[in-house]
């Protein structure tokens, strides 16, 4: 019946972390590259994971890792400042230090991908979960077939990482299309929405895997242009964010249904999670 | 399981209390307090509910005396179990940061107090089960609710008196208590009959001033167990609702019961299943530590489905229908069953007096595809 008690789960205790480097990426959105204190921890994650990070005396919010899995001794988190704890993380200083916690959840489908083509489609501020993907690829360029990324943004303005865009779009076999809902003077790409872009994708439909990131709305209808350009449902990914507190599946926050989006996600098949998608309020 | 029913006579109650007191337990169990039955320590049998009944309809709770010389004569009071092993309000770790501003970590766990919970009920033993799959199973374990699950030695009494808010048969919780108890009790006029479900039960047992049960007794425990539950008139349409409610993610119901409720989240806070709590965190005025911990959380509030300036479930129908879909519904995929356990707490202590098994009968009898 009842078991032995044991010390709190090290999933449940954050380690100490400190800020080895801060670049600013646009007026709200900053990337903090970190390493653990404790230089002895190996730190192991998959593209598409997050970490709790936690401000001294704030809280704990959840951020997904954008570095390279390989790289075991720094750790990448781009964060938006928009709350309480992300605009006290936006303050940190390098030297400066941090708790946290992770990595946690399901990432992206790399193994099962390679060889195939992979198309990216992301939205909005959103980015972060698939720029781990599209640095993933491109440091094993010869592992996986054409790839495609797809980035709308709201405001011409919100989109950050230009240059690499551009440094993408020069790889072979890689194509970078991108958008924005409301363009600027100058704006060398297209204005409407990502689905607009989905004619120019090359990618062969029966060898490709498509993994998404972004508002919700826009995942859908991208789902549905790739459905339409012949993609199975099971073919596509997604990444999903809902409140979480935990982390470990038991503040109950980012249910989806029946699944936990902290540890049954947050990166999930299509497939899996269409006809609840479709659902306002789950 | 055990070898045999033994007989407790009501004079000599007071021996299991100083049994379990000499194993190191503190006792807890149901008294009067506020007009309701609550569980707090319990150091003398006489302050158990002895001559009281609850008189339960949705919104409402009353308790009443008579002469009964029975103390379990009642079905439940809004709260048992939960509070005991997932508190409302604890601590989970300590952040320290020195002059230099150098961080550690260290985990708070509740200290190792023993406690024996008498007069538990059949519904919150299945309650109990299914948080210990949620905090102890797959995965993660909960240290705090572990800590105090493994120091927590359970004494039932089959329930006799249902409210005319429980539902248990139709959950196949309750009634009788059938296991996840170290001892059961049947209680009778003069005295108790005693099972043993557990070593730790088998041992204490031992220890008290008990005679064999004889036939009699037992028949007339389950006669007044099966009559409790011939008495229960409300029931949920099924013990798998989740493809009917599913189909029914666009039933007018939902809104028509949104117009009802208020949102509060009393519902939540009595339910012995619900399971939701969010963070908290305390820095000393110095800045120097900070406790982080957790507090209850319910699906009806506004922060429960907050994320980056978006409100996932922004009115009461949405709200609603995340519980009654996850209790009912999405509870089978995570953990095998059900999230209703049938104690009807959620229909008492609603304050409008809304009856879960009367929407879900509502929205899964004309679901739009069967």
């Amino acid at each position: 019946m009842a078991s032995a008690p044991r010390p709190s789960e090290p999933a449940m205790l954050p380690r100490a972390a400190e800020v080895v480097e801060r670049r600013t990426e646009s007026r709200t959105i900053f990337t903090l590259r970190l390493r653990l204190v404790d230089s002895d921890a190996a730190f192991e994650f998959a593209p598409g994971q997050f970490n709790m990070l936690y401000l001294h005396g704030v809280g704990e919010v959840p951020i997904s890792i954008v570095s390279d899995p390989e790289d075991r001794s720094v750790i990448d988190h781009t964060i938006r400042a928009v709350g309480r704890v992300t605009h006290g993380l936006a303050d940190l200083k390098p030297g400066d230090r941090l708790g946290l916690r992770g990595p946690f959840g399901r990432g992206w489908p790399l193994a099962a991908a390679r060889g195939q083509d992979i198309i990216i489609v992301t939205g909005g501020l959103g980015c972060a979960p698939t720029v781990s993907v599209i640095h993933y690829v491109v440091r094993r360029r010869a592992h996986y077939g054409r790839l495609t990324v797809i980035q709308g943004v709201k405001h011409a303005e919100d989109l950050i990482w230009r240059e690499q865009y551009a440094q993408w779009s020069a790889l072979p076999d890689t194509e970078v299309l991108i958008a924005a809902d409301e363009g600027a003077s100058l704006w060398p790409f297209h204005v409407g929405r990502v689905t607009e872009l989905f004619g120019r994708i090359q990618a062969d439909p029966a060898n490709a895997v498509a993994m998404m990131c972004g508002p919700e709305g826009m995942m859908r209808a991208a789902a549905a242009g790739l459905e339409a350009l012949g993609l199975p449902t099971t073919a596509i990914w997604l990444s999903m964010e809902r409140s979480m507190q935990c982390a470990v599946g038991h503040c109950g926050h980012c249910q989806f249904g029946g699944r936990f989006v902290c540890k049954d996600g947050p990166v999930f098949r299509y497939h899996d999670v269409q006809a609840l998608l479709a659902e306002p309020g789950f | 399981m055990h070898n045999g029913t033994s007989y407790l006579p009501r004079a000599q109650l007071g021996s299991l209390l100083e049994a379990l007191r000499t194993a190191g337990y503190r006792c807890v169990g149901p008294q009067v307090r506020d007009g309701a039955i609550v569980y707090d320590s319990l150091d003398d049998v006489t302050a158990l509910p002895y001559g009281w009944h609850d008189r339960q309809a949705p919104g409402r709770y009353r308790l009443e005396s008579d002469v009964s010389p029975r103390c379990f004569a009642w079905a439940n009071g809004p709260q048992a179990l939960k509070p005991l092993v997932f508190r409302p309000e604890e601590r989970q770790w300590r952040a320290r940061r020195d002059a230099g501003g150098a961080l550690s970590f260290e985990p708070l766990l509740p200290a190792a107090e023993r406690i024996a919970v008498i007069g538990v009920r059949a519904c919150d033993l299945a309650a109990l089960e299914l948080q210990d799959r949620h905090f102890l199973g797959d995965g993660v374990r909960d240290g705090q609710y572990a800590a105090r699950r493994a120091n927590l030695f359970l004494v039932a009494v089959h329930c006799v008196s249902p409210a005319d808010t429980c539902f248990c048969v139709s959950t196949g919780d309750g009634p009788r208590a059938e296991r996840g108890y170290d001892l059961a009790l049947g209680e009778l006029d003069d005295g108790f009959l005693i099972d043993a479900g557990s070593e730790a039960g088998a041992a204490l047992l031992r220890g008290l001033p008990v005679s064999p049960a004889s036939a009699g007794q037992g028949a007339v425990v389950d006669a007044e167990i099966a009559r409790g539950a011939a008495r229960q008139s409300r029931a949920l349409p099924g013990r798998d609702l989740r493809a009917a409610l599913f189909a029914a993610l666009d039933h007018p119901r939902w809104d028509a019961v949104a117009e009802r409720c208020l949102s509060c989240g009393n519902c939540t806070s009595v339910c012995p299943t619900c399971f939701c709590y969010s963070a908290t965190d305390e820095p000393t005025l110095q800045g120097d530590a900070s406790e982080h911990g957790r507090r209850w959380d319910s699906c009806f509030s506004r922060g429960h489905s907050y994320i980056h300036g978006l409100v996932v479930r922004a009115d009461t129908r949405g709200r609603y229908r995340q519980w009654l879909t996850h209790k009912l519904g999405s509870w089978h995929e995570q953990y095998g069953r059900s999230g209703c356990v049938g104690c009807g707490r959620c229909i008492a202590w609603c304050p409008v007096g809304i009856d879960i098994t009367e929407e879900a009968a509502a929205i899964c009898a004309a679901a739009p595809d069967g």
